[in-house]
């Protein structure tokens, strides 16, 4: 089977650098190098960087280009500017979740880019292109000819101005973009990330991005692996498509129904979306923190102090930046209040939590 | 390479035993810390508590996965290394330094089904 993974344009780098390897989204990718825990930190102290190029880059132009994504998307990209960048879903017309995905509004006019999960590349496009039927657009989907690294902690911004000397990067505000070139070809760089640090992203042809990539290791950013992506992505309460996010767990079911404008004249999916707002959902997601060290992962139950079953854990660890053991769980909506007492199975036993917030960690973004 | 140390006896899930008369003290081979990597937190059964040969008497947890703890033998558990509650890392710095439990063997026949260290290196890579 090994062979039939595909393999990211840095990957005899990984192997060289002896990091653990693993499939993901049909990708070898890299899990670890020094250790989940040893990565985590930098990011969190200082900087890291992931090679992510697996991620989906999906072009969109034409004359109807704006129109077409505002009736996929459920963030609405009339209010973006050129070089801002939108965090939102495409649904299904039951309101189920097919991806969630940056948009990225270009300088000229009708342009946008949709940076997609690597795992679902392959759907959304075909998902756009059947959605696409009497809009005046071209799809273009050209994950294969993007590289993309993130750097991220509160040293990334030295690490992308001043050693890859992306200098026009400095001034950019979370959420935004802006478009470099090098050597005659286009380099994007936003700041934006999945770790709740300050840092950017920065896509480019696999040349560049493997020069970037020795770079900034040469220069003491730690390189980090899918692992401690996970364990920050998680603190910061950030979804992940498969975990918190699915056909069947809607952005509302996820408490993500400020990316989704139901003010917008129409989007697929509003109607399933406006009902469930107005009558509300059977199931939410919540985190939860557990009284013990105890570890929740994914698929154990969540039940009342009598053991009824009420809900299940989506994503669960120890949390290395809070030392305590937090999980996101979908449950039974009359049990999502904050400060609700819950009973976390783990194997044999059950371990007592209640309910917080699901941003665990005091997220660092450049404002 | 993992460490197998001579003189224990091993069971294929990767625990070790060392045996002291009718006491079997327990932990895990250093093959299976190098394979969970960073452990956070054991899982541990009290004192008085049965255990049952092949059913799981514990985890291990690391940062990404939980890995079960299967018992090698029967019998009461009579002590716990309390230690590696706050110091679960002690597994990660010697495997065989760090037991988990000590068990009052109901039938030392069992240790006959485990593995000596030579056939353990067999399936300890």
């Amino acid at each position: 089977m090994e062979n039939l993974l595909k393999q990211t344009c840095l990957h005899d780098l990984h192997v060289e650098l002896g990091a653990k390897m693993s499939p993901f989204a049909g990708y070898d990718m890299p899990i670890q190098y020094s250790g989940i825990i040893d990565e985590h930190n930098a990011v969190r102290h200082a900087a890291g960087v992931f090679d992510v190029s697996h991620m989906g880059e999906i072009f969109i132009s034409g004359p109807d280009a704006e129109r077409f994504v505002n009736h996929i998307f459920t963030n609405d990209v009339r209010t973006l500017e050129p070089g801002g960048i939108l965090y939102g879903m495409m649904l299904y017309s039951d309101g189920g979740t097919v991806d969630d995905l940056l948009v990225y509004k270009e300088k000229e006019p009708q342009h946008y880019l949709l940076v997609v999960n690597a795992a679902n590349t392959d759907t959304d496009y075909a998902w756009m292109l059947e959605q696409a039927d009497g809009f005046d657009v071209k799809v273009d989907n050209r994950s294969a000819d993007w590289g993309q690294i993130a750097v991220q902690g509160p040293e990334a911004e030295k690490a992308v101005c001043a050693t890859l000397g992306f200098q026009e990067a400095a001034p950019l505000a979370f959420y935004t973009f802006c478009d470099c070139e090098r050597d005659g070809k286009r380099i994007i760089v936003s700041r934006t990330g999945y770790t709740g640090e300050d840092g950017f992203e920065i896509y480019a042809d696999p040349a560049h991005i493997r020069n970037y990539w020795n770079i900034l290791l040469a220069a003491g950013v730690k390189p980090c692996g899918l692992g401690c992506r996970d364990t920050l992505r998680f603190e910061a309460g950030l979804p992940l498509y498969g975990d918190e996010l699915t056909a069947d767990i809607s952005p509302v079911m996820a408490g993500l129904g400020m990316f989704c404008k139901l003010d917008k004249p129409e989007f697929i999916g509003k109607d399933a979306l406006a009902a469930q707002k107005a009558e509300g959902v059977a199931r939410k997601l919540v985190g939860i923190e557990l009284a013990d060290n105890a570890v929740p992962r994914a698929g154990y139950p969540v039940e009342l102090e009598d053991g009824l079953q009420v809900g299940v854990v989506t994503t669960g660890y120890h949390s290395i930046s809070l030392d305590k053991s937090l999980c996101f769980a979908l449950v039974d909506s009359e049990y999502t209040a904050l400060g609700t007492p819950l009973w976390i199975r783990i194997r044999k036993r059950t371990f007592p939590g209640s309910v917080v917030k699901k941003r665990f960690y005091q997220t660092k973004y450049k404002k | 390479m993992s460490k197998i140390a001579e003189g224990l006896l091993y069971s294929e899930s990767h625990e070790w035993v060392k045996v002291d008369g009718n006491v079997a003290i327990v932990g895990v081979s250093d093959f299976a810390q190098e394979e969970m990597g960073d452990i956070t937190y054991v899982d541990m059964p009290d004192i008085d508590d049965e255990v049952t040969a092949g059913d799981d008497f514990g985890a291990l947890e690391s940062v990404k996965t939980s890995s079960e703890l299967v018992a090698p033998v029967s019998g009461k558990v009579i002590a716990r290394n309390d230690e590696l509650e706050d110091k679960p890392e002690l597994i990660n710095e010697d495997a065989y330094e760090a037991w988990i439990i000590k068990v009052e063997m109901s039938d030392k026949s069992e240790l006959d089904a485990l593995l000596n260290a030579a056939a353990y290196e067999n399936i300890a890579k």
